[in-house]
């Protein structure tokens, strides 16, 4: 019987199984003289077996949710609900207003504020991801928010008032892209500071605080920018934050 | 972008099958995934639209595998935050139930573990486990040769060769 040498090479794609058919006859005839051998292949093939049968449950296992990969939020079905409830409100929200047209301006100016003290209390208590880009990649993080946002955006320093950025996170606003940056003490206190690009870029506010339940909140407008600065900190302190934050952004 | 994600996300339960099996340890496993998916959605404009999405995981995973094995080497305490230690479970291999292939996967040298994990687990050619690992296919086929051996040794296949590791 004429052969070809038989190499390692061969016996493994023998137990793999991709070995051309025309050859497997041919190391079955090798294997049939070589007890020894065979017994060696036979076990290579039991620990294939082994693997799977130790590492396939892996496969059923429902992945934990830090590995669920992140889509964007209109996507996700709770938000398309959400998404389809705003819909119906808008079509009220627009009926009201062709009575109560001048009202909006006004609404508009204080729902803002509003939206940065959700979007505190939504992701302020969160530990293992408060934030989406962290502050050990402070410069990544300033460049992606100010290009999404289409304004060049500083993030103030806060050491000075024991408050040290952990990050920040890009959010929908309700015109647009917003950015919140996240900062924390060593008691595990944290603030957040809101960035929303305004539409009328001419404007200068005072600070004005608004309070959401337990959030409190100092906001203004700075030309094309409006800050909102939340916290569950007492309004003395806040306050001093904000001047701070204020006068780091206008130097 | 969201279709990016759906074609990523199916991959998942087998980039941690593969992460379980070669750590050993299912935090480690759950970290490597990350790491790597990560990397992957930051990386997506590199992949090439057509070209096995697997491969090119697997390939991302092993790279990060291979620098974080080899900076534990360099820092061998590396400090973990306090929520990760809380929920580690180590699994200690234990040494007198050689039969168990967890164990025996474990005493595998890396580069063997990969290739016969690859092969045997993940159903990679030698072709693309070539690709993945980065090394030429004769590499794949002597380490694959060598871990299979090793693991018939360590589970009781061979008991000569087996035997000189237990006598005092």
């Amino acid at each position: 019987m004429s052969r070809h040498v038989v190499t390692e090479a061969d016996l493994h794609a023998y137990v793999d199984g991709v070995l051309p058919l025309a050859r497997v006859a041919e190391i079955e005839a090798y294997l049939a003289e070589r007890p020894e051998e065979a017994a060696r292949l036979a076990a290579y093939r039991e620990q294939r077996a082994a693997l799977r049968r130790e590492f396939d449950p892996v496969l059923d296992e429902p992945p934990p949710l830090r590995l669920r990969v992140p889509r964007p939020y209109w996507l996700r079905p709770l938000a398309r609900y959400a998404a389809m409830v705003a819909w119906f409100a808008l079509g009220g929200v627009i009926g009201w207003q062709l009575h109560a047209y001048t009202a909006e301006q006004r609404a508009e100016a204080n729902s803002w504020p509003r939206r940065a003290a959700i979007a505190h209390v939504v992701y302020s208590p969160e530990v293992r991801h408060p934030v989406e880009v962290g502050a050990d990649q402070e410069a990544h993080l300033v460049t992606w928010l100010s290009k999404r946002l289409g304004a060049p955006l500083k993030v103030p320093h806060l050491g000075d008032l024991g408050y040290s950025l952990v990050g920040g996170r890009l959010l929908p606003g309700d015109r647009g892209p917003v950015a919140q940056f996240m900062y924390q003490d060593g008691k595990g206190q944290r603030l957040t500071l809101y960035v929303r690009v305004n539409a009328d870029d001419s404007r200068e506010t005072a600070f004005r605080f608004a309070q959401e339940n337990r959030v409190g909140v100092f906001y203004w407008l700075d030309r094309k920018l409006g800050y909102a600065l939340s916290g569950e900190v007492e309004r003395g302190e806040l306050l001093r934050i904000a001047t701070a934050v204020y006068r780091q952004l206008n130097p | 972008m969201s279709d990016l994600n759906d074609l990523v996300e199916q991959h998942i339960p087998r980039l941690r099958r593969y992460a379980r099996a070669l750590t050993g340890d299912r935090a480690a496993a759950d970290d490597l995934v990350q790491d790597t998916l990560e990397r992957a959605l930051s990386r997506f404009h590199l992949w090439r639209r057509g070209s096995d999405l697997r491969a090119w995981l697997f390939t991302i995973m092993h790279n990060i595998f291979v620098n974080q094995a080899r900076s534990r080497m360099r820092y061998p305490h590396e400090p973990l935050d306090e929520p990760a230690a809380a929920g580690l479970q180590y699994r200690e291999p234990d040494w007198s139930e050689l039969r168990d292939i967890g164990a025996a996967l474990a005493r595998l040298p890396a580069e063997q573990r990969t290739v016969v994990l690859l092969v045997g687990l993940e159903q990679f050619t030698y072709e693309e486990a070539a690709r993945v690992l980065e090394v030429p296919i004769g590499t794949v086929m002597s380490r694959l040769s060598r871990g299979r051996e090793r693991m018939r040794a360590l589970l009781g296949g061979d008991f000569r060769s087996a035997a000189l590791k237990v006598v005092k």
